[in-house]
């Protein structure tokens, strides 16, 4: 089960701005109706495309101008809400790679570390400027280096954060913990066995 | 070193630290439901690996269940595939299965403090963002995706970092007609969608002392909305009163020797908090939400927020509130014409819920043109409700009685909303879109108020409709 390292992540970006995006909003509950993650990629803020068209609008994402983006860039509490993975397996089966956000839902954030999705912060000021350059030049190439830390679009640089520990396990490639958690079967009978509502009041 | 009872459960479930820094934390108990599990299990299989501790692992079926014809074949093909499957890998693995045809079915967070299976100092985890319910038994639980459910089921383990603990104190007395409801709601309000971010929520003071299990339960599975990944209230001699007898609990000298081990499992008093915050109880009202996160709230007396007067960072948010709620800024929020009511969900579908609103509703009939109906939590929550009369108060005032399950809390299963229509909901989410319909549209509040929304036929104040005073208390 060896894992790549994600150590960069390149490619065009798109901007859906707004905070409190929430996992609903970025998989509506109806397409969970599945027994597996195949095909979740079409279903990728479907109800919030269909808003914008009905609207008169066109959504970020299905805007020509943004087509093969690879980064996702939105506002504060990125992927509140519920608990479904769902949510970044079809960002994922979308195209993204990584998602570069105020601030982050931390279900969602574990979630998506553990598919090898980096879910960095920047402060807001770095987030609107990011959004502005990528809005007014959308075939720039943006870089997210998780080694020094720097996020680039275009000669524009700025600092990103991302907090260690999932750093290190998509540095490492071991953004995928089953592999260590199995590794600990001894320990894990013992702490068991030190649970009285498990081995008996 | 005092400890909060949350740094007790975490350091007695720790197994150790990974290579990345987080814990590998024991899960002592795990709950799945139909959603977010299959896929677990799949990846088990390709993976080769086996359900490690079967017997840790309690399944129901809860959010696509239909509540109205539960004969399968259900009449939607991929529903009905999803409880199959479901069966199947509970089969398969030897996982004890609250099906539709157990008695006991229900949604996943009312059937485990129902049978008895969350106890005090537990570590507890489910699919489900809305896990934190069972923290109001002093259990540390929490909600988590299907990729840690894979793990729990082949581990018994997950991978997480440690929390900070925010106490919460809510003191004084609730004035009649504010419910546990109005409370996280109000919490909410307070602190934040995201305030919670990084924390673990300990809910207490004078008004969690007073409140039941079920009031308790109602704050914490809110826990999530306000962005802390858990939330709990410290065990007391309601806790054990409330698990005593049940399936799950221990029997006979083993409940004694249960009870003596629970009364350690709480706080230290003095133990250090890295935030506590103080609210008092006179200070909430009925609360009632106006926009598309639960955040987004204000009293029933209030009118709605005038986007100018919001702080700078809220401003685009209530923007896009507004046009989707087709609400206008300035005006109370009191009189808005409601097309559906919705009473039941993991945060209100309780017998406890019915029987509080039951006695108002008594007599009275739900207004021409809503449509109203009752989604108990469980199988037994409606067997209760059959048996004690409560149901045909329901019936009588022309709701819908409905089978168990998650329902229109997020529409996965037949009922949905419409189109833009507005629904009274005692539900969890306003989302956009949250009810099955992307144009349709919620106002979460306490029971109460949905039972008040039904008879008038739009938001109103409960205490007005239903002549609550302070005095009359």
């Amino acid at each position: 089960m060896a894992l790549d390292k994600i150590l960069t992540v390149k490619g065009r970006a798109v901007p859906f701005m707004g905070d409190d995006i929430d996992t609903d909003r970025i998989i509506p509950a109806r397409f969970m109706k599945c027994v597996t993650f195949d095909g979740l990629g079409e279903f990728a803020f479907f109800d919030s495309r269909k808003e914008f068209e009905n609207a008169g609008k066109v959504h970020p994402v299905d805007d020509p101008r943004f087509t093969g983006a690879s980064i996702l860039i939105s506002g504060a509490n990125f992927g509140c809400g519920s608990s479904r993975e769902h949510a970044p397996q079809s960002l994922y089966r979308a195209g993204f790679r990584a998602i570069v956000a105020e601030t982050f839902a931390e279900i969602f954030f574990g979630n998506s570390t553990t598919l090898g999705i980096p879910c960095v912060s920047l402060p807001r000021e770095q987030l609107n400027r990011l959004a502005q350059l990528i809005q007014e030049k959308p075939a720039t190439e943006v870089t997210i280096d998780l080694t020094s830390m720097q996020l680039t679009a275009g000669d524009w640089k700025t600092t990103i954060t991302l907090n260690s520990s999932a750093r290190q396990a998509l540095t490492e490639g071991k953004w995928d913990p089953i592999a260590e958690l199995l590794e600990a079967s001894d320990s894990i009978q013992s702490v068991a066995s030190g649970q009285p509502y498990i081995s008996g009041y | 070193m005092k400890r909060s009872l949350f740094q007790k459960v975490w350091d007695a479930h720790t197994v150790g630290t990974l290579s990345d820094g987080r814990t590998q934390l024991l899960i002592g108990t795990h709950l799945i439901h139909e959603v977010t599990s299959p896929q677990a299990f799949g990846m088990l299989r390709d993976l080769g690996l086996k359900v490690k501790y079967p017997e840790r692992t309690f399944a129901t079926v809860d959010h696509i269940i239909p509540t109205d014809e539960i004969a399968e074949p259900f009449s939607d093909p991929l529903a009905d595939a999803m409880i199959k499957e479901l069966r199947k890998n509970c089969k398969d693995w030897g996982i004890t299965f609250f099906d539709s045809s157990t008695g006991k079915q229900g949604i996943v967070h009312i059937v485990g403090p129902e049978q008895g299976i969350t106890q005090p100092g537990m570590t507890i985890a489910c699919g489900d963002s809305h896990t934190a319910t069972h923290g109001a038994f002093g259990a540390v639980a929490f909600g988590i995706g299907t990729s840690q459910v894979r793990d729990i089921l082949a581990t018994q383990t997950m991978a997480l970092s440690p929390l900070k603990v925010r106490r919460i104190n809510v003191d004084g007395k609730l004035a009649p007609g504010v419910y546990a409801k109005d409370v996280i709601l109000h919490i909410i309000r307070v602190l934040g969608v995201n305030g919670g971010l990084g924390y673990a929520y300990e809910y207490g003071g004078s008004v969690f002392d007073g409140f039941s299990l079920e009031e308790r339960m109602t704050v914490c599975n809110m826990s999530i909305e306000g962005g802390a990944r858990c939330g709990y209230v410290n065990p007391d001699e309601k806790t054990f009163e409330y698990l005593k007898g049940r399936p799950y609990s221990p029997k006979g000298e083993a409940w004694d020797r249960a009870v003596e081990k629970w009364r350690a499992l709480r706080s230290d008093e003095g133990c250090a908090y890295d935030d506590v915050v103080n609210i008092r109880a006179e200070d909430i009202a009925p609360t009632v939400t106006w926009g598309i996160n639960p955040g987004q709230a204000i009293f029933i007396d209030e009118n709605l927020p005038i986007v100018s007067d919001l702080p700078e960072k809220d401003r685009e948010g209530a923007e896009e509130a507004y046009v989707h709620m087709k609400l206008t800024p300035g005006t109370p929020i009191k009189g808005t014409k409601v097309d559906v009511v919705f009473l039941g969900s993991c945060t209100n579908g309780r017998i406890s819920d019915f029987a509080e609103v039951a006695p108002y509703l008594k007599g009275r009939k739900v207004a021409p043109g809503v449509k109203a109906i009752v989604v108990p939590g469980s199988q037994v929550v409606s067997q209760i409700a059959e048996q004690n009369g409560l149901a045909r108060i329901f019936r009588d005032a022309g709701f819908e009685w409905r089978g168990a399950g998650c329902s229109m809390c997020l529409g996965m299963n037949p009922d949905k909303l419409v189109g833009d229509q507005l629904c009274a909901s005692s539900s969890n989410r306003n989302f956009k879109g949250r009810q099955g319909s992307p144009t349709g549209r919620t106002i979460l509040m306490s029971p109460l108020m949905v039972v008040a929304a039904a008879v008038t036929g739009k938001v109103s104040d409960a205490r007005e409709v239903f002549d609550i005073h302070p005095a009359k208390a």
